[in-house]
Parts: C-alpha cells; sequence; structure tokens
C-alpha cells in the first residue's frame, strides 16, 4: 500500500524535533479525527491523554527490514526522527544527531500488534480481585467498556513489551453473547489506562458464538443453546436498530449548506431521547465506528454470524479464535474479514476439537485474505513470532512455502487493519509511528529476542540496558531480588 | 527439508511398510545423531536397528539383508522425546467431564477430603485417543501420566505412570505418587497451606501404624496405606506441585525426614533453592515461559529458572502449565526457550531425554540412542529444540510410524481445492468429492 503521508519524510527532515513532533501530532490528530464531527454514539469522555516520549532521531542500520508490506530489504536502513517512520531503504544519511544503530545479522520489523488480549482486564496476580474481564451478569452487556477494567499496573504489559508488542486491543472476555466495548492501547507504562490509549483507535466490540455463553447462562435465564444465542444477537440489534433510526435525524438534507454547521444531523433535536449506553455501543457497531471483533470458533458458526451482520447491516472486522477458520477460508477473504487465530491450540473444548496447525496458513492462503496471530494470553503475546514461526513451519510440511515477509503480517499489518489503526502503525512506511522492534536475528526462531522496542521513536525496551526496562509497581519491593542480584519477575 | 526430499522419504518409508518383511531391521544413514547418551552428538553417523533394538551408532555402518536404509542427509535424528505430565489417553476434550479421567473427587458434593493415593491413572488410559498421534507424528513418543487433585480428593491426586504413545495399552516403569501444595491446593486443606503438612504427617503416622485403622482419624484404606508406604523409605517417585520456595523449603526438609524421593513440578521459584535442590538431587520439571506472577506463590517466576536450576547442577526437565495434553507438542518450545534464556542446547535436549528417563526410572526404555535401546527415534527437518523444525519421521521399535492424526486427516481434507456443486463435485465429506489439486 502506499505511504500515509506521503512526503512527511521531506517536509520533517529541515525543521527541529520539536516542531517535527508537533506537526507529527497534528497530523495524527487529522487522521484520528477523521473529517466529520463523530458520531455521538462514539463520543469520548474518557479521551486518550497519551504522550509520545521525545526522542532524538535514530537510524538503525544495515539490517534485514521486514517492512509488514510484503516487502524484504536486505542490508536496510531504518530512520526515525519525530515519533514517525522518516525513511526505510538502503544508505540512509542519518541526520544532525541522530543515534545509530548497528543492525549488522539482525532484523527489524513494525512493532508487533495483538488484537486479542487481557491484559489488564485479567491481569497477573490472576487474583478474584483481578477478574475483571467478564461482566457476567446479562448476556448483554454491550453498555460496559472494557478499558473501565484495565489495571495499568499489570506486570503482563511489560513482559509483552519485551517481546515486541507495541499496540494491542484489550477486549471483553468471552461470557456474554455482546460483551463490551474493546479498547486499543500502545504498549506504554502508565499510571492510567488513558496514558495508554492508542489516539484516535476506534473502539472494538466483542461479541461471543457457541459454547460459552450457552455455559455461563444456560442456569441463569438463558440462552443455554446456539440458537438461543442467535436469538440473543437478533433481539439485541433490533433494538439498536430502532435507536439508530429514533437518533437519525428525519429530514437530512441531501445537501449540507454552507450555512449549516457540521455537525448539524447530530444536533438535540434529532436525538431519540434518553440515552442507552448498550444501545450507544451496538447503533456505533452498525454504523461502522466500532469494529466488531467475534469470539467464534466453528466454521457454520462463522457463517451464521456474517449473516446476522448482513440482516443488520454491520460488517465483521475479524473472527476471533476460528479454529475451524480453514474450513471457510474463501468466503472470509471475500467478504473481507479477518481471521485473528491460535497457532495451534485445539481439544480444550468441543467446539475447539477440529483444530489443524494449519489453519493461519490456509486463511492466509487466497488473494485478498487476512490472518492473524492472536495471543489471548498473557503467556502467548510474548511471542507472537514464535506463534507464527509455528504456522510456517506446520505450512511448509504441507507444501505451502511461506517467506517470512508475508508471515509478518500475521502480527503487524494484518491486526492493524483489523483494529482500524494501519494507517497510523502496523508497518514501515515513512509518516507512520515508528513503532519498531530490532530482533537479534531471524524473529521467526525460538531464539530469536527483541533486542530493541521503539514506541513512536522512543526506545522503550532495550535488552541489553536494564534502565530501559520498565517494572511494574506491582513488582517492586516483592524480594524478586537475591542476595546475588538474580531477579525473578518479567525479565 | 524441502518438499520434494520430504516425498522421498515419506515414498521410502511407504515402500518399507509395504515390504513388511524385516520391519524393525533399519539402517538411518548420514544423520546429525544427537544421542542424548554417553556418545553426544555424532555428524554424519548412522544408527543400525535390528528387531526394532538399537545395535550400532557410528559412521559408516552397513546394512544388514533386508534392512530398509534411510538416507538422513545430515539433518538431527535424536531419540523420541518426552510429553511431559499430561493426560493423553486420559482425556479427549478437557472442557467434557465425561471425557476425562485424570483425577479422583469421591468426597460427598465434592466438599468432603478423601485420601486415596492407590487410585491410578494408568487404568483409564485409552491408547486409541486421538490426542496419540497427534503428539506422536511431532516427536513425542512417551509421557507420564499424571493424577490430578480436585475437590472431593485432596493434595494426594493419585498414581500416574510412563505410557509410550505406540498404542501399547499398558504403562512401562514403576507407579508415580502425585501431590500438590502451596495455594492452589490450600482448598483442599481447609483453606491454610499449613495444613498440608499436618495432612502428610498423619498419613505417615497411619502408614508407620501410630494411628490405627479404626482410629476415627483415620484417612487411608488399607490399599491407600500399602500404597503410600511404597513410596516412603526411599521407595516410588513422588511428583509434587509446588512453586513458592518457602513450600519448597518445608518439602525438603519433610524428605529428608521421610526418605521420599522427590520431584517438583511447576517450580517458579525453585531457582532460589537451586544448591539445596541439587544437593538433595531433586529433579524439577519446569515450565521456562512462566515469567509473570501468575499469583502469589510465583512472585518470583523468571525465564531463568531452567538455565540457574541447571548452572547448580539440578536434573532440569519440562512440564507445561495449562492444556499440556492436547499441547504436547509445544514442549519442544518451552525448552528451545529456556535455551534462549541460557540453559546450554544439549541440556534442553536432555530435558526432553535422558533427565526425565532417569528421574521417572524408565532410562533402560527411553530417551537414548545407545546399542540395547529401543528403537524410538525422530528425524528432524531442522534443531529439533526450533519452532521451525518439524518432524519428518518417527520410528517405535524401529517401525515407521504413519506420520497422520486426525488433524492431517482434515488438513488434508480442506487443503484440496473443492469442485464446484454446479461442476458435479460432492462436499468435501466424500472421499471422492475434493479430488482436484
Amino acid at each position: 500500500m502506499a505511504p500515509h503521508f506521503p512526503g512527511i519524510h521531506t517536509m520533517l527532515r529541515p525543521h527541529s524535533a520539536a516542531l517535527a513532533t508537533a506537526l507529527a501530532a497534528a497530523l495524527a490528530c487529522t487522521a484520528a479525527g477523521a473529517s466529520e464531527a463523530p458520531s455521538r454514539f462514539v463520543a469520548d469522555p474518557y479521551p486518550s491523554t497519551y504522550q509520545a516520549i521525545a526522542a532524538g532521531p535514530v537510524l538503525l542500520t544495515n539490517a534485514t527490514v521486514l517492512t509488514g508490506t510484503g516487502e524484504r530489504l536486505d542490508g536496510a536502513d531504518v530512520l526515525m526522527e519525530g515519533g514517525r517512520i522518516a525513511a526505510v531503504g538502503r544508505g540512509l544519511q542519518a541526520p544532525a544527531g541522530a543515534t545509530r544503530v548497528d543492525g549488522t545479522g539482525k532484523w527489524v520489523t513494525p512493532g508487533l500488534i495483538d488484537v486479542h488480549s487481557h491484559l489488564g482486564v485479567y491481569a497477573s496476580p490472576g487474583m478474584h480481585a483481578h477478574s475483571d474481564g467478564n461482566e457476567a451478569t446479562a448476556p448483554v452487556t454491550a453498555a460496559v467498556w472494557a478499558e473501565h477494567s484495565v489495571w495499568p499496573q499489570d506486570p503482563g504489559f511489560a513482559a509483552a513489551l519485551a517481546g515486541g508488542v507495541t499496540s494491542l486491543q484489550i477486549l471483553p472476555g468471552s461470557a456474554n453473547l455482546v460483551g463490551g466495548r474493546g479498547v486499543t492501547l500502545k504498549n506504554v507504562p502508565a499510571a492510567t489506562y488513558q496514558g495508554m490509549k492508542f489516539p484516535g483507535a476506534p473502539w472494538g466490540l466483542k461479541m461471543a458464538c457457541g459454547e460459552n455463553p450457552k455455559r455461563v447462562y444456560g442456569q441463569k435465564g438463558g440462552p443455554s443453546t446456539r440458537m438461543g444465542n442467535v436469538a440473543g444477537y437478533r433481539a439485541a440489534f433490533i433494538d439498536a436498530a430502532e435507536y439508530l433510526d429514533k437518533n437519525t435525524p428525519k429530514s437530512t438534507p441531501r445537501k449540507r449548506r454552507w450555512w449549516q454547521g457540521e455537525d448539524a444531523a447530530d444536533s438535540d433535536a434529532d436525538t431519540g431521547g434518553k440515552r442507552d449506553l448498550k444501545l450507544d455501543t451496538l447503533a456505533g457497531a452498525i454504523n461502522g465506528d466500532i469494529l466488531v471483533h467475534i469470539h467464534c470458533y466453528r466454521a457454520d458458526e462463522m457463517a451464521t454470524m456474517l449473516d446476522l451482520a448482513d440482516e443488520f447491516g454491520f460488517k465483521v472486522a475479524a473472527f476471533h479464535h476460528g479454529v475451524e477458520a480453514y474450513k471457510l477460508a474463501d468466503r472470509l477473504a471475500e467478504v473481507g474479514v479477518c481471521g485473528a487465530l491460535w497457532a495451534d491450540w485445539w481439544g480444550f473444548k468441543m467446539e475447539a476439537f477440529d483444530g489443524i496447525q494449519e489453519n493461519i496458513a490456509l486463511v492466509d492462503r487466497p488473494d485478498g485474505s487476512c490472518a492473524i496471530v492472536h495471543s489471548d494470553s498473557d503467556e502467548g503475546i510474548q511471542r507472537l513470532n514464535q506463534e507464527a514461526a509455528k504456522v510456517m513451519a506446520s505450512a511448509g510440511r504441507a507444501g505451502m512455502q511461506i517467506a517470512p515477509e508475508r508471515a509478518i503480517r500475521w502480527v503487524t499489518a494484518n491486526p492493524a487493519r483489523s483494529m482500524g489503526i494501519l494507517d497510523e502503525t502496523g508497518t514501515l512506511e515513512a509518516g507512520k509511528m515508528a513503532d519498531v522492534v530490532l530482533w537479534n536475528g531471524n524473529p521467526f526462531s525460538v531464539y530469536a529476542q527483541a533486542e530493541q522496542v521503539y514506541v513512536d521513536g522512543a526506545r522503550l525496551y532495550d535488552r541489553n540496558d536494564r534502565s530501559r526496562q520498565p517494572v511494574s509497581d506491582f513488582m517492586l519491593g516483592q524480594g524478586a531480588t537475591d542476595a546475588a542480584g538474580m531477579s525473578g519477575g518479567v525479565r | 527439508m524441502n518438499r520434494l526430499a520430504m516425498k522421498a522419504l515419506a515414498a521410502a518409508t511407504l515402500s518399507l511398510l509395504a515390504l513388511g518383511a524385516n520391519a524393525q531391521d533399519l539402517l538411518i544413514r548420514n544423520a546429525k545423531v544427537h544421542t542424548a547418551g554417553a556418545q553426544g552428538t555424532l555428524e554424519n553417523a548412522d544408527v543400525l536397528v535390528t528387531g526394532g533394538v538399537v545395535r550400532q551408532v557410528g559412521p559408516g555402518l552397513s546394512a544388514p539383508a533386508g534392512a530398509q536404509t534411510v538416507d538422513a542427509q545430515g539433518r538431527p535424528l535424536t531419540p523420541t522425546l518426552f510429553g511431559g505430565i499430561t493426560e493423553i489417553g486420559l482425556e479427549e476434550v478437557s472442557g467434557e467431564r465425561s471425557t476425562v479421567d485424570a483425577s479422583l473427587g469421591l468426597g460427598a458434593e465434592t466438599k468432603q477430603m478423601t485420601v486415596r493415593p492407590e487410585f491410578d491413572v494408568t487404568l483409564a488410559y485409552n491408547p486409541a485417543s486421538v490426542l496419540v498421534p497427534v503428539a506422536r507424528v511431532e516427536g513425542i513418543g512417551w509421557t507420564l501420566l499424571g493424577a490430578n487433585t480436585t475437590s472431593g480428593g485432596s493434595i494426594i491426586g493419585g498414581q500416574g505412570a510412563v505410557v509410550r504413545l505406540d498404542g501399547d495399552p499398558d504403562p512401562i516403569g514403576a507407579k508415580v505418587l502425585f501431590v500438590d501444595l502451596g495455594s492452589g491446593a490450600a482448598g483442599l486443606s481447609g483453606n491454610s497451606r499449613a495444613a498440608q503438612w499436618m495432612i502428610l504427617d498423619q498419613l505417615i503416622d497411619e502408614v508407620r501404624g501410630r494411628i490405627g485403622p479404626d482410629a476415627n482419624a483415620a484417612l487411608l484404606t488399607p490399599a491407600g496405606r500399602r500404597t503410600l508406604a511404597s513410596y516412603l523409605d526411599g521407595g516410588g517417585r513422588v511428583v509434587v506441585g509446588v512453586h513458592r520456595a518457602a513450600d519448597i523449603r518445608q518439602l525438603l526438609r519433610w524428605s529428608k525426614r521421610h526418605d521420599v524421593r522427590i520431584a517438583i513440578a511447576g517450580g517458579a521459584e525453585a531457582w532460589k533453592l537451586a544448591p539445596e535442590l541439587a544437593a538433595a538431587r531433586v529433579p524439577v520439571f519446569v515450565n521456562p515461559l512462566g515469567n509473570l506472577p501468575a499469583n502469589f506463590d510465583q512472585v518470583g517466576a523468571t525465564m531463568e529458572n531452567a538455565a540457574r536450576l541447571h548452572a547448580a547442577g539440578v536434573p532440569v526437565s519440562f512440564a507445561q502449565s495449562g492444556d499440556g495434553s492436547h499441547n504436547a507438542r509445544k514442549i519442544r518450545q518451552l525448552a528451545g526457550n529456556a535455551v534462549a534464556a541460557g540453559l546450554p542446547w544439549e541440556q534442553g535436549l536432555a530435558g526432553l531425554t535422558t533427565v526425565p528417563a532417569q528421574a521417572l526410572g524408565v532410562g533402560d526404555e527411553a530417551g537414548r540412542i545407545a546399542p540395547g535401546q529401543r528403537a524410538d527415534l525422530v528425524l528432524w527437518s531442522g534443531d529439533p529444540l526450533e519452532v521451525s523444525a518439524v518432524a519428518l519421521q518417527v520410528w517405535m521399535d524401529g517401525r515407521a510410524i504413519p506420520m497422520r492424526s486426525r488433524q492431517t486427516e482434515l488438513r488434508d481434507r480442506y487443503l484440496r481445492t473443492k469442485v464446484p456443486a454446479e461442476r458435479g463435485g460432492l462436499p468435501r465429506a466424500y472421499p471422492s468429492g475434493d479430488t482436484a489439486r
């Protein structure tokens, strides 16, 4: 794809770092805010306070670069400046004052992205008091927002950063038919979740098929069957459609006149009465402002959910877990729905019985596909690269050779696409956020380690520099360091 | 290995199966043989198998008449690997109770404590489980069946044993007793880990006859007393699930007092007591991926656990947290990550071979490539600890096992291009309905 901000490289170069940062921030605002006023369904009273950490220009040199766009560049450089990718290519000149990092023998990729995490909402230590991921009090809890459960001190965030993860979506659990809103975070240490909240990223809507909702509600008033599940989704979206209709201006002018304000279509006169948080979220999903992520294992249920989406006019961004996604890989590609999947989990419940190790490779195979490696795990998120490597190995055994430059998209560009942040991150293209990982070798190896991780151009993790290894408040004073100076914790 | 080479190997294997004669006679030539034994690693070496047993390992061996010859093209050959402590063959679908036989809860409404060390999960082992071939085609040749603790039972889970994943219904080696300690098991001991020692001491008093069989306090059946007695005084191996350093310290004292041969499973904080564990020759089955404080027993968890334990002289093997049965094949990834975190590579392999074999008393049956050993072998596409490598062929008792499982059947059904219905194509459910490639 074309760079999102053509020309930014030349624009930024003559300016001071401070001005460059300001410019980049302004551009980020434009991109995130879009040109129209946001629908009231996605107004944000809990806005991001994330601030990129100022850092001088950095030039990573002579590395094997996987851009995330499907390209591999050997002996290439990556220049970060003003928090953005300034250039990618061979023989780049470092601007004055730039830090040069020798990447000889090393690999550079975009920062990894996990579309399915419960860090912060099922935080470590896994105490009852930290069980904040499932509002298991009703089958449809579209009113809740996962961000209001996120504990930013979860030590899992720092562990994921050490694994190269720079952005992640925190989702509610799968107990409910509609679990609530997910939130996308930059993986930076902060005292509040707002300090991590990815500026301008759309919310996700978490829905769940199959066994979990019917198990949780089977003895609590239902649904107790898969048919009950579907009736539940439909009832919720019927309410949402009515709400949307009531909240849509009755006499929308065909053309907006110059004297009409941009928010004319959203004035008080056009609202349908008292706000309903649950219906706000579902209406936002129908409008396409909130991206729909559905936990769904079986192929037949995914097909049902695609019909449901057509029935109510929403788009599915991704099916999550889909251990049977390989059974309808062509259809997923045709309708442009991502498959966010594990490399090889299976068998832990009946709907996971047909899992195969080539699932991601088969979902990746058709033209227009969008295969994603996701974690759903505080362990898996630390080694998304290894999960991808296992898929490549299994695919190779089955006669499907997959190159690193293609596979890296499973953990970078494709999740970014499904989360609506591909314009900002997920590839190494000039103008994008400088979310970058320097690996000590080919990342598709069990021995690969992220040496340096940059978020918006700032070196926020460095394996060889203790001063660049964040430690959660929780880990302090836990006796995790013994007399010999050996510590436990997330190192 | 490229696909062509894999096909050639598969064809050679198939022709061997077709021949039938001397199926357990085999010469694997030109392999990088990781013997995991006294011979270490041998480049460009041959392994000669007759009657299902390894006879010779070394360069330039010649095949007896009728033996199948396989050219390994320099690729790594290892013994079949240990699959960890699992419920392979004891469960099909973890979430479906009717398919799970790995724990005992006889207590009324599963609230009352019942202590049944005589409970033996190997009696439930189903060698026809779909989990067996799924693990086996990935080079996993044997596993320790574990008895889990559950409410209605006690901190004593019961007994398990090693099974070979070759379809044999019976375990090999001696039985192993499983015990859980710490916060995870505190619900089984009146909500305090302190009571775990109280219960263990009481059980020993019963075994020693200091509490009579008819005493009100007695917890054990006659069979339970006999069983538990066999694990005291230097008897059978007791595998203890425990993480916190303080609990491990108590465990070391207890085991010394009663001369119990323990091994530790989990051991997130075992590194803190590495010298003591080494001195007591306690093998530890660690999860090298566990680096988060999953609970207050594991605040000291670190990916360097395996490396630190080994450096102090502790025998280190591996065990997964979570679903290690369906994902038994993931144990190679655990070993590889331990190596990435500082464990020497040879010790990573030893943790999958000789260390668990010796710890579980099956060193003569598994874990090494050496003359006299069963020919349980795996030929790999590359470094066996690498996630980018796959098992190309597995032999058990010198027989090439079919590299197929329910998962490869599913894969192959959907790998093919379907013939559209309008062209007369049948659904994939028909054997010939999807033959276009």
